[in-house]
């Protein structure tokens, strides 16, 4: 009863940041909203005990998503004070028009919440398959288990789909700053909290990030949630202005973000030779796993960061 | 009710609630932030249909979930450096509306 009661409360604030998130006026306070809704979405996968998915949304969805969007707001508040435009035009104002939208994705929820309603209350999944087979596959955690073992490809095609990400987003930059440093220089007073959260908590980010990464192979975490950590932690570093970017043209910045993709895809040829690509052979699973998964969130966390601070801007 | 519908309806209402964003919100940034809305309404949705297992959560829905989490990461980090990009190039924020004379000057 208590926990109905929990979780009724933590729906509705799902739901009312959400919608507050979509109809706020100003851009800030959406994203604001849309942070704290991470935040409780993020509940919920605890609710619904997936607690690896809980850090990835709580880290990922809420915080690099949130800052990728205020920075955005940021620049564009700057191209809009240049330019004098208005960033909601005259046309939020259409009473008709937004009733019509409006009923429209209502139309939506309702026809997807019928859809839960109807599905029957139990479904086997395939739970019992992994149980049956998680002793053969290196680690004890099942979604590690699945992540890189039992469903491999999907996380080295995720791994590239960041890289190519990465790509796209250097490609996006003025070209005679190609091979530059991204972002702007931070400028934070040496005295300030920022400098002073830059100086502090590196050192328990790292902890975290690495106690993530080992820790997955049996518990919740593993190298997107460890990644995502120690990205935070670079990020908070190059905010504080304590250490500037690196440029882009670094040979070593574009090894890093290769190295674990490449090594998940050579481990994964090696098993193509002995008979199914990305199979693992049981022997060596575990430590395999464990190798992938160290130099996947090095990559991870160097091309986290690398999105995050976006086109460069600067030749030195 | 249980939670476990409890989510799965809000997953759905969060869903609408994004496709709303999406159309009705003019400023570009708006509508990413209601995309990625209707991305974790869709994840909430299916992690809440996953939770029905009746032998412990499914770990399979939750590595998908996951690997939806950062591949919406990539293309949100591709969509705001392209909106960015577009802003400083042409001084707008939001694509031109079919009510003004749209002449596409872009």
């Amino acid at each position: 009863m208590t926990a109905l009661a929990f979780d009724t409360l933590l729906a509705i604030a799902i739901a009312a940041t959400a919608a507050g998130a979509v109809v706020a006026r100003g851009l800030y306070a959406s994203i604001a909203l849309f942070i704290i809704y991470g935040l409780m979405l993020a509940v919920a996968w605890v609710r619904l005990e997936a607690i690896d998915v809980a850090l990835a949304e709580a880290a990922i969805g809420a915080g690099l998503t949130g800052i990728l969007l205020v920075g955005a707001a940021a620049r564009c508040r700057a191209v809009e004070r240049r330019t004098g435009a208005i960033g909601d035009g005259s046309g939020e104002r259409r009473t008709l028009l937004r009733t019509i939208q409006g009923a429209m994705a209502g139309v939506l929820a309702a026809a997807v919440g019928a859809a839960v309603l109807l599905l029957p209350d139990s479904a086997p999944g395939l739970t019992a398959t992994v149980a049956g087979t998680i002793e053969r596959s290196g680690v004890s955690n099942p979604v590690t288990a699945v992540l890189l073992n039992f469903r491999g490809y999907d996380t080295l095609l995720e791994s590239m789909v960041l890289v190519v990400a990465l790509v796209g987003v250097w490609s996006l930059g003025a070209e005679q700053f190609w091979g530059g440093r991204p972002g702007l220089k931070q400028h934070a007073r040496t005295d300030g909290v920022l400098a002073y959260f830059g100086r502090m908590l590196p050192l328990v980010g790292l902890l975290v990030g690495i106690h993530l990464l080992w820790a997955g192979a049996h518990a919740p975490g593993g190298a997107f949630q460890a990644g995502t950590v120690l990205a935070a932690v670079w990020l908070l570093v190059a905010m504080a202005g304590l250490r500037d970017a690196p440029p882009i043209a670094s040979m070593r910045l574009r090894l890093l973000i290769v190295v674990g993709p490449a090594w998940f895809l050579a481990v994964g040829a090696i098993g193509a030779l002995a008979g199914s690509f990305l199979g693992l052979p049981e022997a060596f699973a575990s430590e395999l796993i464990l190798a992938i998964e160290v130099l996947l969130t090095l990559s991870i966390a160097v091309t986290l960061v690398l999105l995050v601070l976006g086109v460069p801007r600067r030749t030195t | 009710m249980t939670g476990i519908t409890l989510f799965g309806l809000t997953g759905a209402l969060v869903i609408g609630l994004g496709v709303f964003g999406l159309v009705a919100r003019h400023h570009l940034v708006h509508r990413v932030l209601a995309f990625n809305l209707i991305g974790s309404g869709i994840f909430l949705l299916f992690g809440a249909l996953a939770s029905r297992s009746p032998n412990g959560t499914d770990p399979v829905p939750q590595a998908l979930v996951i690997t939806g989490i950062v591949v919406a990461l990539a293309a949100t980090a591709l969509a705001v450096t392209l909106i960015t990009r577009f802003a400083e190039a042409s001084g707008r924020t939001h694509l031109p509306d079919d009510s003004e004379d749209g002449d596409g000057a872009v």
